[in-house]
């Protein structure tokens, strides 16, 4: 039996943060990516929910991989997710109110989020428990990484603050007579997505086997 | 009906889909290669968003929302059952794309060889599940608003991505630095189009 954290293992953690990042690489869990970056707090807070809704769903899929029938598998897999997003959508409601209004369909939608289904169905229905954890929690820090950094710079560039605290200093301001302003296009949605593309063409940039032909 | 066609107008152009909120990224980033394959997939999406946004409108109004369950009776009013919103809801929308996948394999066998996977992906399509929480949270008055909703963000999906598929095909052929073609491309032209359709954001209708 390989040790719990055999060089294969950490693989699984490390691959997502870097050559095989969900966002970038893979192509899946664009849409909540995009949608809640304009601010790091529910950036993080999103990243959190869907790892722990990832590693936990890989974990009971992979548990239940040999019973289930292969016609049904979607909708049980579907009923799976839908279980946990529940759990953690209350949660939330419960802890983090605030964001989870900001979040509003969002943290329904990651029933949706396709990094879950893919993972499920590449990985889960065809590996042991521990793994299919391990893959989770790396798929899910893998988009988390990205969601900072994206949020990172639409808070900073958009709003002159992170995590609600302010950088840029008031003074710096052209109302106060300074000479900054924030870059309003970036709390907007089309800078999500060129942002996400510098990202993607950084990352090809310094690593040549990503790139397409 | 003047209102009606305002909503229609809005769910197209104003808060569509693609631009205004981001869902539906993957199958539109995916299935974007050709303007055929996209043009059969945004139809397929209309279709299904212009079913499921009634069913789920009746679900909400007389099964889960606060309230919802006095046609059972008086004692029934307090129960409010909205917590179980997304698992009625992507039930709904499973099986009626189960429905779509049978129908489009009947009568268009060779589209739904193109199609391949991603036709049976359309129950997982953020766009489907969030059009049906995005009424949830409007709270339409009847059911033909809902309707509505649903055929116009269909029709803004749709619109979306025939155009996209469009601006791919043509860019082929153009010289685009390694590091960005294919994805990182396609990625900055969306948000490019998504600027233009900013420009209407400020109609008031």
């Amino acid at each position: 039996m390989s040790s719990l954290f055999s060089k294969k293992n950490i693989q699984l953690l490390s691959g997502p943060l870097g050559t095989n990042n969900p966002i970038t690489v893979q192509v899946l869990g664009i849409c909540s990516a995009l949608a809640v970056t304009a601010q790091l707090k529910p950036a993080f807070v999103m990243a959190l929910s869907v790892t722990v809704v990832v590693a936990f769903a890989n974990v009971i899929i992979s548990l239940l991989r040999n019973t289930i029938p292969n016609r049904i598998r979607i909708i049980v897999q579907l009923v799976v997710i839908a279980a946990l997003v529940i759990i953690v959508d209350q949660l939330l409601k419960a802890f983090v109110y605030d964001v989870s209004k900001q979040l509003s369909v969002f943290v329904g939608l990651i029933i949706t989020n396709c990094i879950l289904m893919g993972r499920l169905e590449a990985f889960a229905l065809v590996n042991k428990p521990w793994p299919s954890f391990l893959d989770g929690i790396g798929n899910g820090a893998g988009y988390g990484l990205i969601l900072l950094i994206v949020g990172f710079f639409r808070e900073l560039l958009g709003s002159g603050s992170l995590w609600g605290f302010r950088v840029v200093p008031e003074s710096w301001y052209l109302a106060n007579g300074g000479f900054y302003s924030n870059n309003g296009m970036m709390i907007l949605p089309p800078m999500a997505l060129i942002t996400v593309g510098v990202i993607i063409w950084v990352q090809r940039s310094r690593d040549t086997k990503l790139q397409e032909k | 009906m003047e209102h009606l066609l305002n909503l229609f107008v809005k769910s197209v152009f104003i808060e569509n889909m693609v631009f205004a909120y981001f869902l539906g990224m993957c199958s539109f980033l995916a299935v974007s290669k050709s303007v055929k394959t996209a043009t059969g997939l945004g139809l397929a999406v209309i279709f299904v968003l212009g079913i499921t946004l009634p069913v789920n409108y009746l679900i909400e109004n007389y099964l889960l929302k606060e309230g919802a369950l006095k046609w059972l009776g008086a004692g029934f009013e307090a129960v409010d059952l909205s917590f179980l919103s997304f698992i009625m809801f992507i039930a709904v929308i499973a099986s009626m794309v189960q429905l779509v996948e049978m129908v489009v394999e009947k009568f268009a066998p060779v589209l739904y060889n193109q199609l391949g996977i991603f036709l049976p992906l359309i129950a997982v399509n953020c766009a489907i599940l969030g059009g049906s929480l995005f009424m949830q949270q409007k709270a339409f008055n009847n059911i033909g608003e809902a309707s509505v909703y649903g055929i116009g963000s269909g029709v803004g999906w749709f619109l979306a991505i025939v155009a996209i598929a469009a601006i791919r095909e043509k860019i082929q052929y153009s010289q685009v630095p390694a590091p960005l073609k294919g994805l990182g491309i396609t990625f900055i032209i969306t948000g490019l189009m998504g600027m233009a359709f900013m420009g209407f954001m400020g109609i008031k209708l």
